[in-house]
């Protein structure tokens, strides 16, 4: 999706403002906020890549808007709703007006250590991987509408093969609720003047993990 | 304007004069909303909320990594180790939490100084680092690093040789990637935990360096 959320190269933002000693929350809400995006991940009620997909569908005016866990909270209502796991009057209650849905797995306390394991997304590979390191690959033009991990950037670019990942889940799929379909993951390098134009810093290179279906031999 | 402009489920009547303090109340009654019904529904339990909330703010943070990096200094082995599989690497040595699949350590050299993104979201090694500062989740750093990291690391007064190579990584995938910073000069003979001492967050990301010894506590 061609979303505010794809920010790589975009001018306009400002300078980096780092906080000193910057707390791990400003505030509880956000803590909560977290918290309650992670369970309901761990029960099962929908994947990282269609959580991502949550938060590129607010609207780019919205995302702007909003802090970082001000969008975690639209997306978490957004997606309740949508999966009908909660009502918008429910929400706007305050309470719970209808029984819960089932759901894959419940999360206690004496789940919280597996709940704090990023998941692995390593998968058997159906079939070889066609690009072997060293080799030199075109990055597609494409522009889903959907969830995909194809920067705007690095699209249409020529780059090499600097490492084999894996076999991995394939975001652009999960995200659309179409399954795993696993496939190669590789860190493809980018001459910073291909991507940027012939004036950039000779010394830049940038490099991306891409998926096998974003690229073709170059 | 900020905040409430955004009414989704329902309508807000408040001004928006000021952007932060109405996210900030808007947003402690929404999220508190959706923790009572989601907790109600039998979804999820309050108290797994807690402990969770409090591991990221007690266990997980960017001591974790600093061990690491000072045990790949000390210690050559580990060193190989750690680059050649960060994960089994840093799961060896027993920290805490659990160390997730297809963590990545890339090496700074003097000619080659790496710089971790995420443009499209936030993803960060946090099992190692702790949760991203906001500044690495932010629009200015997400947009800039990738084509401006010189001009990005002069935001955090860090300036390197003209002729320095800069690699930067965007993790645009469930791979995680953590910088292990050159040793500083002067600390032949520390310990780990003292070398742990020079080893900041930010020469993790890539975004600084590691202190100074005479700075060490």
């Amino acid at each position: 999706m061609d979303g505010i959320h794809d920010m790589g190269g975009m001018h306009g933002f400002g300078k980096v403002e780092p906080e000193q000693n910057e707390p791990v929350f400003h505030a509880v809400w956000e803590a909560r906020c977290l918290a309650l995006n992670r369970a309901m991940g761990v029960i099962g009620a929908w994947t990282i890549d269609e959580g991502r997909s949550g938060i590129e569908q607010l609207p780019p005016q919205v995302y702007l808007a909003h802090s970082y866990y001000g969008k975690w909270a639209l997306r978490l209502e957004n997606m309740v709703i949508n999966r009908g796991l909660a009502g918008a009057d429910e929400i706007a209650a305050g309470h719970a007006l209808r029984p819960g849905k089932a759901v894959k797995r419940k999360l206690g306390v004496a789940d919280v250590p597996h709940a704090l394991t990023r998941g692995s997304f390593g998968r058997q590979a159906p079939a070889p991987a066609r690009f072997k390191v060293g080799q030199r690959v075109r990055t597609k033009v494409i522009h889903p509408a959907t969830h995909t991990r194809l920067p705007r950037y690095a699209r249409g670019r020529i780059g090499t093969i600097e490492a084999l990942r894996g076999c991995h889940v394939f975001p652009d799929s999960t995200a659309v609720g179409a399954g795993e379909n696993p496939q190669w993951l590789y860190t493809v390098v980018f001459d910073g003047r291909e991507l940027w134009g012939e004036n950039t810093d000779p010394t830049l290179t940038v490099s991306i993990d891409a998926f096998e279906p974003y690229l073709e031999a170059a | 304007m900020t905040g409430g402009m955004f009414a989704m489920a329902h309508d807000h009547d408040h001004d928006d004069h000021d952007g932060h303090a109405s996210e900030l109340s808007e947003m402690q009654l929404r999220v508190r909303a959706l923790e009572t019904v989601l907790a109600e529904k039998g979804y999820i339990d309050p108290a797994a909320l807690d402990v969770m909330i409090e591991a990221f703010e007690t266990q997980i943070g960017p001591h974790n990594g600093a061990r690491v990096v000072a045990k790949a200094w000390a210690d050559p082995a580990f060193k190989r180790a750690l680059i050649e599989d960060a994960t089994k690497a840093v799961q060896s040595l027993g920290l805490i939490n659990r160390v997730g699949d297809h963590l990545i350590a890339v090496e700074n050299t003097p000619g080659l100084h790496n710089v971790i993104v995420c443009t499209l979201c936030s993803c960060y090694p946090w099992e190692v680092l702790g949760l991203p500062p906001i500044w690495y989740k932010a629009a200015p750093y997400r947009s800039r690093a990738v084509n401006d990291p010189r001009g990005v690391l002069a935001d955090f007064g860090l300036k390197l040789p003209t002729d320095t190579q800069i690699r930067v990584w965007d993790s645009t995938a469930e791979t995680r990637f953590i910088v292990l910073p050159m040793r500083p000069a002067g600390t032949e003979g520390w310990s780990e935990d003292k070398l742990a001492t020079l080893v900041t967050r930010d020469c993790m990301i890539g975004t600084g360096l590691p202190k100074n010894p005479a700075e060490a506590a």
